[in-house]
């Protein structure tokens, strides 16, 4: 049977698998390119029973979500690159307390107030800290509005499950497009149990929520060690990614986001033209999936990085390759930041070009 | 009452002697006590002297990145309206860097009950200016004394959020004698027993001492209080909507 669908846009998706995720509290400011999230929380969220704040700036925005999330409650904002620059403060403050949380950023074109065009220039501030001190978001990238829907639910799931700040990290493209989607309902799971939330202390002792660790002597060292281990333990975990035309492939297409949605047009028409081409696209850009890309890279002679920036995300390719495999594939980039997006056609030439050199 | 029951728990607090943040702190806990609502109470910790209230609220306490306090307890406050929800954060923390989430605060009128510590100066990083500080004060960074002409005026809060609509309950007091900390009680008392009614925002500023980075006596902190201080700032109750 033909499964119901619906014509949505991208930031519409992530706000509605919000509220499907059991989300009950939204705070944000106004930013473009993702005012549709705001548009849609402020009537559906109380409808559902939940509370939308339109805050008077991203500081106080990410900071509500922080006491919202304290309670225990499933709480979120979205914003766009310099509103997540504003934000990185608390988010070190999240993580450091390890308060689960969804954190959108519809990526657009920078540095400074840049453009309004989607790009993908804020992969190192999203996937290196951002914020202050030693601490990793887990940061997800959907490349379709289907998935902007699957991975917000997942990123409260995970959130909740490794007790983390969780990061859907999407170009602006991808909050703009529409695309006809299923909204599936989340999976029934029996919720995290959150025995540090702050509800009033009756029955037991009092919760404290701090970051600060002043007076006990080793603490903070601790503290960092507990959450390297945890780190760890994501990393080992929850590298995800997909790999398509991967088998035989010569040459290896990297790319996440929008420019893996084009990436994988491309690599069709450079298949039919008989190059042995693949496409590898992480979904967890942290933790990298270094794992499944050596796989791909150990068959390859040359890996194509694409990304709607000067090149951020191929560090992490550089880095996934050590320990070195078998064949050492030659790395090359098309990508420029500013708004740029990659045409098929202008990647498919890119492809045949690599193909003959 | 057992005194694990009690709200401030036993032992010495850090403070400086004559520090009014131990005076505020007591009050706020004995309040909380007599009001039975230590165990559904939730309250937030700021940056500054004042950061280690967690080891002296027996309840339920988030610490908030500086100037956020405001904003942490709208979103505590949303999720958990049964809950009382009460701040307490100091010059710098609310008037400062935290001047817009103070004002966004008070005019969204959320129903919690806010402390504001003025103790004219910033203690924890050694004795800086603050908004707060006096035209003539000498601090660390007004070596000279403040001059309003490079470094603005003193800023009177209650007088500003008294133009906005929305806050139910707004009174400035002081600690530096009997008379005023008992004025301080019943202020406090009143602001907690707006929220419980659910009347809406209620905003206490406590004078406070700082004889360490005031660089004098305990007697002489408290007359700085009493005259400086409440000659620039005065004692008033400049809203009660919920009489």
């Amino acid at each position: 049977m033909e499964r119901e669908k619906t014509l949505v846009m991208g930031n519409v998706a992530m706000a509605e698998a919000a509220i499907r995720a059991g989300c009950r509290f939204y705070a944000g400011y106004p930013i473009t390119p993702q005012n549709e999230v705001s548009e849609y929380l402020a009537k559906r969220l109380p409808e559902a029973g939940g509370v939308f704040v339109q805050a008077e700036s991203e500081l106080a925005a990410i900071n509500m979500v922080f006491g919202a999330a304290s309670t225990g409650a499933r709480a979120m904002t979205s914003s766009s690159s310099p509103g997540i620059s504003l934000m990185q403060e608390a988010i070190s403050y999240l993580a450091a307390a390890q308060i689960p949380c969804l954190i959108a950023n519809i990526m657009r074109g920078g540095p400074g107030l840049g453009n309004i065009q989607g790009a993908q220039a804020d992969y190192f501030q999203a996937t290196r800290g951002g914020g202050h001190g030693d601490y990793r978001l887990i940061v997800l990238a959907p490349w379709s509005v289907q998935e902007m829907y699957d991975l917000t639910i997942r990123a409260f799931e995970l959130g909740d499950h490794y007790r983390n700040p969780v990061m859907l990290l999407a170009d602006g493209i991808l909050g703009q497009m529409a695309e006809a989607i299923e909204f599936r309902e989340p999976a029934k799971k029996k919720p995290v149990l959150k025995e540090w939330a702050l509800t009033g202390c009756a029955g037991r002792k009092p919760n404290v929520i701090r970051t600060l660790y002043l007076k006990e002597k080793d603490a903070l060292e601790e503290k960092n060690m507990e959450l390297k281990a945890k780190y760890e333990k994501i990393t080992s975990e929850l590298q995800l990614s997909e790999t398509r035309f991967g088998d035989d492939a010569e040459i290896g297409v990297i790319a996440y986001g929008t420019p893996a949605r084009i990436a994988h047009s491309a690599v069709k028409q450079a298949r039919e033209a008989g190059v042995k081409v693949g496409l590898f696209r992480p979904i967890t850009l942290w933790p990298f999936p270094a794992l499944e890309l050596r796989k791909l890279a150990a068959c390859c002679r040359k890996l194509l990085v694409v990304e709607m920036s000067q090149g951020q995300m191929i560090e992490d390719v550089r880095l996934a390759r050590i320990p070195a495999t078998e064949v050492d594939p030659k790395i090359e980039f098309l990508g420029r930041g500013g708004g740029w997006y990659p045409k098929p056609k202008e990647l498919l030439a890119k492809i045949l070009e690599i193909a003959k050199s | 009452m057992t005194p694990e029951e009690k709200t401030i728990r036993p032992g010495r607090m850090h403070y400086c002697p004559v520090c009014g943040h131990a005076i505020a702190q007591r009050i706020i806990g004995e309040v909380m006590d007599e009001l039975g609502i230590r165990t559904r109470t939730i309250g937030t910790a700021p940056v500054g002297c004042a950061v280690l209230l967690y080891d002296y609220f027996n309840c339920d306490i988030i610490e908030c990145p500086h100037g956020r306090i405001p904003a942490v307890a709208t979103g505590i406050k949303r999720m958990q309206p049964e809950k009382i929800v009460f701040t307490y954060g100091g010059d710098g923390d609310l008037l400062s860097i935290g001047l817009a989430e103070t004002i966004h605060c008070a005019n969204r009128g959320e129903n919690i009950t806010m402390f504001f510590i003025n103790n004219a100066v910033y203690g924890m990083t050694g004795g800086q200016m603050a908004p707060t500080t006096l035209i003539g004060q000498k601090t660390i960074t007004t070596p000279e004394g403040r001059i309003a002409a490079t470094t603005g005026a003193p800023l009177r809060i209650c007088e500003m959020l008294k133009t906005l609509v929305r806050p139910v309950y707004i009174e400035r007091v002081a600690v530096h004698d009997a008379h005023h900390v008992e004025r301080t009680r019943q202020a406090i008392r009143k602001a907690f027993l707006n929220q419980i009614n659910g009347n809406g925002f209620s905003f206490v500023e406590i004078l406070s001492m700082c004889p360490t980075y005031w660089r004098m006596g305990g007697k002489d902190a408290c007359q700085f209080v009493g005259n400086e201080m409440m000659s620039y700032y005065p004692i008033e109750k400049f809203r009660d909507a919920s009489e």
